[in-house]
Order: C-alpha cells, then structure tokens, then sequence
C-alpha cells in the first residue's frame, strides 16, 4: 500500500512540475538585451524574459550552449534581431530545443530588423569583403527611431500571441510610444552639435546611429566587417586622418578597445565607447538611458558637453 | 630618365584617384540625403499607417465588444504583417525555382603529413579492428582530406532536411548524413529519421571539419569506428526544467564497426543518451553526460596476430556494448570569446564485446567464446591565447585488457601494452570560414614501436556556414 501511494506520488510529480513551469505569463527569449528591455516595457508584468546574451558579448560570437537550449525548449515567442546577426547560433538553437511555437516562420519568432530599412545592404555577395551580412547592417538599435518601428511591430505580434491580454498589450504599447517619441525629440535637439562631425569606427557598428544623428564616418579600423584590426591597417587610418581628420573614434562595450586607444593615442583623436546596448556602461539601464548615456558620451567626445 | 617617366606615371594615376575620391564624397554625401529623404517619407507613411491601424482598432474594438474575446486574434492576426513589408530581402527577389534551393555549403580540406612509421602497417595494440578500418594517420606527404558538400532546408512546414556526402580524396563518395527531422512536435520531442551520426558521447556526432585536431581520440578509433553513424531513427527529448536536460533514443541497423550487418529484421543497434548542462556565472558553460551503444554483429572480419606474431583474420558474431562517460567546460571571460577562451574536455569509453570468435577464418577455422572488456579515455583542452590563435593538447591511453577465448586460448597474442598519444596542435583562423593548422604527435599504438607524427592541415568553408552545436 504504501509502494503505491510512493509510486503514483513518483508518477504525478513530472506532471506538477509541467504544470508549475506552465505558468501564466508569456516566455519570452531575448537574443539581444536590447530587444529583452523592450519585450519588457511592452509586457510589463504579462511577459516572463530572459535574454540570451550580456552586453559585454558580441552577438555575432555565441555558442548555442545548454543553458539556452533550456530556455529556447520553453520559451513562447523568440525576439532576436534577425538579418543575421544570430545565423552562428540561433538556427541550431532553435532546431535543438524541440520547440514548434518558435521555428522560423511561426508567430513566436520575432526578427526586429524585418520591420526597418537596413542599410549597408550589400550590393555584391563575396566573403572576400569580410563578414557581410546579405539582409544588410543588422545593428539596427543604434537609431531610436527604429526602435519606435519594431516597438509598433512587437506590440502587434504580442497582442496575437497572447489575445486575452491584448488591450492591455496595446495600452503599454501606446504609452510607450508617447514617451519615446518625446525621447527622441529630447535627443535630436541635444544631439545637434554632432550633425556633421567625422568620427572612426572601430566595427561598421553604427550606420544607423550615424544615419540618425548626422555623423560623418570617414574610416573603420577593422579592414573588413569582422575581422581584427591589424597594425598595418591602423597605420593606413591614421595616414587617411592626417589627410581627413575625424573628431573622435567609437567603439561598442563589447569590443576590445585596444585599436581606438591606439588610433586616440597616435592621431589624437577622442575614444569614446558606446554603450551599444542595455547594460554595456553602468549608465545604461534602459532603453532610455541607453540614448541618454550614448548622447552624452558622444558630446564629451566632441569636447561640447 | 626612367625615374621621371616613373614620377610621371605616378603623377597620371594619383590626379584621377584623387578626383575619384572626391565624387566618391559626393557621392555618398547625396546618398545620405536621399536616405534622409526616404527615411522622412516613410515616416510620414508609417504615421499614416499607425492612424489606419487605429481607426481599423477602434472599429474592431466596437465589433469585438459584442463578438467576444476569441475574434480578437483574427482580427489583429494581419497588423504585424503591414511593417514586416518594410524590410528588403534580397534573397526574395531571386525569382523562379530556384528560390528554394536548399542552403548549399561545400568544406575543402587538404593535408601534409610525416610520420616516423609506415602508415599502411597502422594498428591499435590489443584491440581487434576489421579490414580497412580508418584509423591512423592515413597516407604520408600531401593529400586531399574529405571534402564535404552539405545541404540543409525547410522540407514543409512540419520537416526539415539535411544531407552531408563526402568526396574521399580517393575520389570514392560516402554519404556521411543524410536525415528528415521534424520541426513542429513540440514539447521538447525531436524526432530524426534516415542516416546521422550518434548522439552518444561528446564527439561523435561532430562533423570532422568542426574537430580541434585533426584526427579523432584512439578511444574512438579503437571502440567507435572513428565516429559511429547508423541508418535508423533517433527520438530527443528536453525536459521543461530551466536546467537542461536531453535524453534520446536511437534505433539502428547496426550498419558499422562495432556493429555489422546481420540480416535480421530487428534492430541491430539501441542507443541511449542522457546529457545535462548549464552556466557557472557569465564566464563559464558546461556539458556532461553518459550514454550507451549497444550494437550486434556477426561474421565479423577482424584483423589479428596469432602467437607468434603473423597476421591472421578472425571473425566476431555477438553484441557489443559501448559506455561512453563525456564532459565538456568552457570559459571565457563575461562570456566573449572573440578574444580569449579556454575549452576543457574529456571522455571515457568502455567496451564489452560478448559473443564467440572463430579464430583464422582461412586455415584453422576454429570456433570459441569470446568476451573482451576494453576501455580508453582522452583529455583536451584547447586555449584560444589572442585572438585568432589556439593552442590545443590531448592526451589518451586505452587499456585492451585480457580477452577470454574460451577454446581458443593461447592461440591468439596476448599483451597487456598499454597504447598512448600525446599531441599539441596550433591552429591560426583567419576568419571564422578559413583554418590554417600544425600538429604534432607522439604515437604509440603500437606497441615498440614510436611514431612521430607531423600534420599541416588547411580547412576552409564555402557557401552557407552553418551554425555549430556546443
């Protein structure tokens, strides 16, 4: 008697353990911080995230480890950033975890960059020019205004997915949206005395913050996307900024700062890094502290602060 | 004289470059603003949009307020797709057929090799491998490793394929992998049909171009053919817990060592997989797991020595079980391993073959038990120093243990030699898509007998890469 009650108690607990994780709130898998703080603003307390990546990891260079493949198997919606940031990684994740709500195509997987115009779309396809990405630039979270673009988008995939909720989805959503537009109106007309002025890039990290604030990139110090910078190309660099001077050179938190403090120290230009994401300086905590702290570190760049 | 024609030459090609590099400002100048332009447009059209959606909202909302909450999903289902129009892809505009080609990726490999001992005489001490069996160092001076041509794509909405064919360098082909597995099952359940490499151990279901060295440890040439694959069907399961756990299920034919055709309908092989892992921190991952291959064979040609020491052939009919223990540690620092990293691996096998062994097919032709407990293990680790650069060392030792032959007994040559290797390999990768490597080895398989090995090796990947398990 006692053998059986131990036995049926041995055969309900996969089931309360199914049940217990099965819990209300929709699962989110953030590939990028960015992405898990705005799933975050835009489910509050309705949505569960977690996020796969730090922002001291290059989002191109992640292994599809165990602990992701857990949390990709119990997942309900994936939001990465798409145009193949994540192609090292996320598809045999993805494949791995057994789950049928995320597979490529499926409601529950979210690609940010399908919602904005990319730029530095390649015009021909050749690994010869490093590591190009055929969708174009994929660090689309460089610019708020695309940021707006895939709020509006995740707001709408999270009102399908979770339907009962959807008032509320779009509540948030809409609030959200107010307080960013405001953002970024803060910020443009901060940003003002940066229209214009030239900057290096250690990584083709920041078009679309270029694009948005008016900086001029007049060289890059890795050769091609995504390989090292090698002394022989600093060299060449700094020759072009004798020629074309640059006011300062970025670089994201993720990345070994060595070759901008090389370039700062031999052409005497700013290094500045950019926090790049959620979390990549102490001062970004946010979404909206992110621009905040990049806005700022850019001005102290230019020496107009 | 010349030098003048010279700085003339120079001068005739500097002006046009340097005009060039002024159009090329402008240029770009005008591009931005005609960026600027667009950008402000669809601004102006995705504020228009948004109006749209709402007053459609505020209508739908009045309809759902008498048609209930269930029509809301239908009625909001079409809005993500008005902005995902947005976005350009340009593998979408390749019109036709061949639109849905599957991803192609082609691996080109090529070696040098030098090695003390004759290659063609390679054997493992103390551990009974068929014919041809492909181990050791392969052929001495330059050769063509396996170049390996892979295709992957969505089958439907329910399957996907893939394919990964060989072409040896002896111009033979093989077909390494070649599976459907399915993607809408759900609940953790992966279910994999047709030719694939096993799921048990570590290693043994990495491609070769994916190894940090280029041969596979003497555990797995001695107990796994190298690296076991089996046509058959393998089920994964991943448990609903934050800690991953997976365990699979494999039935096979038992089409390769130690396994053998043998006829029947059954299955010639069971696997069982179980494997756990997680995070310590932001710096490190780990991975371990156990799992056992139990195969059948019969009429299997084996190469062996009799007493005193001339080759014979014996032929192997009963079950083998192999256990394989494996764990993996990696570290990098917060995680980044662009710079440096650090991966700590190592295996245990052990083999029991069960069954009998008629000794010397060709002359004696003499049946008896046979029962052989044998086991091996390796330790790696592999330092990516700065960026680019690797360092890697292996050591392993197998342990052939004391075969009973039952009535055979004393015809076949018994040692308890115990087989080593040492090797230390650096590798340089200039991108993620090309490998330059150098390995040097200290093997001694064979008992008396030293080989200094010496391998350069260039590994290179075409097409679509695709992304590597952990």
């Amino acid at each position: 008697m006692m053998n059986r009650s131990i036995i049926l108690a041995l055969l309900a607990a996969p089931t309360l353990l199914v049940a217990a994780s099965a819990h209300a709130s929709l699962r989110i898998f953030a590939c990028e911080p960015e992405w898990a703080a705005l799933a975050q603003e835009l489910g509050g307390s309705l949505v569960d995230v977690s996020v796969a990546t730090g922002a001291l990891q290059d989002p191109h260079q992640i292994q599809a480890k165990p602990s992701l493949i857990a949390r990709a198997r119990n997942a309900d919606m994936v939001v990465c950033t798409g145009a193949e940031l994540e192609i090292g990684w996320l598809p045999i994740l993805l494949q791995q975890s057994g789950n049928a709500k995320v597979q490529p195509g499926q409601p529950g997987n979210f690609a940010a960059a399908d919602s904005v115009r990319k730029l530095d779309v390649p015009g021909q396809l050749d690994r010869s020019q490093g590591d190009v990405h055929a969708a174009g630039n994929p660090h689309i979270q460089t610019d708020p205004r695309n940021i707006a673009r895939v709020a509006e988008a995740l707001g709408a995939r999270l009102q399908q997915i979770d339907p009962a909720h959807a008032a509320d989805y779009a509540q948030r959503q809409a609030d959200f949206g107010r307080r960013w537009q405001q953002a970024i109106a803060r910020w443009t007309a901060l940003a003002v005395p940066l229209k214009g002025v030239p900057v290096v890039s250690q990584h083709k990290a920041f078009v679309y913050l270029y694009d948005w604030l008016g900086l001029k990139e007049v060289a890059v110090l890795e050769p091609k996307p995504g390989i090292e910078p090698t002394a022989s190309h600093l060299q060449s660099v700094q020759a072009t900024l004798k020629a074309n001077p640059a006011r300062m050179v970025l670089y994201a938190a993720y990345q070994d700062p060595r070759a901008s403090e090389w370039l700062s120290k031999n052409a005497g230009v700013a290094v500045v890094k950019i926090p790049f994401t959620v979390g990549g300086t102490d001062g970004a905590k946010d979404l909206f502290s992110l621009f905040d702290d990049t806005i700022a570190r850019l001005l102290a760049g230019t020496g107009k602060p | 004289m010349p030098k003048l024609f010279l700085a003339g030459c120079a001068l005739a090609l500097a002006a046009p470059l340097s005009a060039l590099a002024d159009t090329a400002e402008e240029i770009t100048a005008l591009r931005r603003e005609i960026e600027t332009i667009r950008t402000d447009y669809e601004a102006r059209l995705q504020a228009l949009e948004r109006r749209l959606i709402a007053s459609e909202r505020s209508s739908a909302a009045a309809v759902q307020a008498s048609t209930g909450a269930a029509e809301m999903a239908t009625l909001t289902a079409p809005t993500p797709t008005a902005p995902a129009t947005v976005g350009s892809a340009p593998g979408a505009s390749s019109s036709g057929a061949n639109a849905f080609n599957p991803a192609i990726s082609l691996i080109l490999s090529g070696l040098y090799t030098r090695t003390s001992q004759d290659p063609a005489r390679y054997a493992i001490s103390g551990f009974a491998l068929p014919a041809g069996a492909e181990v050791g160092p392969g052929t001495r001076g330059f050769s063509l490793t396996e170049s390996e041509l892979g295709f992957a794509a969505s089958v439907d909405p329910w399957l996907r394929g893939a394919a990964s064919i060989a072409l040896h360098g002896d111009n033979s082909v093989s077909v390494e992998e070649a599976y459907i597995q399915t993607t809408s099952l759900g609940n953790g359940l992966s279910l994999k049909a047709g030719r694939f490499f096993s799921g048990v151990g570590y290693l043994n279901s990495k491609h070769a171009h994916t190894w940090d060295f280029v041969d596979n440890p003497l555990a797995y040439q001695a107990m796994l053919g190298t690296q076991f694959g089996d046509d058959g069907v393998q089920l994964t399961w991943i448990a609903p817990v934050d800690q991953f756990v997976e365990v699979g299920v494999e039935l096979g034919r038992g089409r390769s060592f130690p396994g053998g055709d043998n006829g029947r309908n059954g299955a010639g092989m069971v696997a069982l997989t179980a494997h756990t892992g997680g995070d310590i921190g932001a710096s490190q991952s780990w991975r371990a797991g156990l799992s056992v291959l139990s195969t059948k064979a019969s009429d299997q040609l084996l190469d062996g020595l009799d007493t005193a020491g001339n080759a014979v052939i014996n032929s192997f009919g009963g079950r083998t079980r192999v256990w394989v223990a494996d764990g993996v540690w990696k570290w990098a620092p917060n995680g980044n391993a662009s710079r440096t990293s650090l991966t700590l691996q190592a295996e245990f096998l052990r083999s029991n073959r069960n069954g009998s062994l008629v000794y010397d097919v060709a002359n004696a032709n003499s049946a008896g038990a046979y029962r052989a407990v044998q086991s091996g293990w390796y330790l790696q680790g592999v330092y990516q120093f700065m960026p680019r650069w690797r360092l890697g060392l292996r050591t392993e030792r197998l342990t052939p243990g004391t075969p009973d032959y039952g009535a055979n007994t004393g015809l076949l040559a018994a040692s308890d030699y115990r087989p080593y290797k040492n090797t230390l390999m650096l590798d340089f990768n200039a991108s993620e898509f090309s490998r330059v490597r150098l390995q040097l080895a200290q093997d001694r398989s064979r008992q008396g007998l030293a080989d200094r090995q010496l391998f350069i090796q260039y590994q290179v990947s075409l097409g679509a890469h695709g992304a590597h398990r952990y």
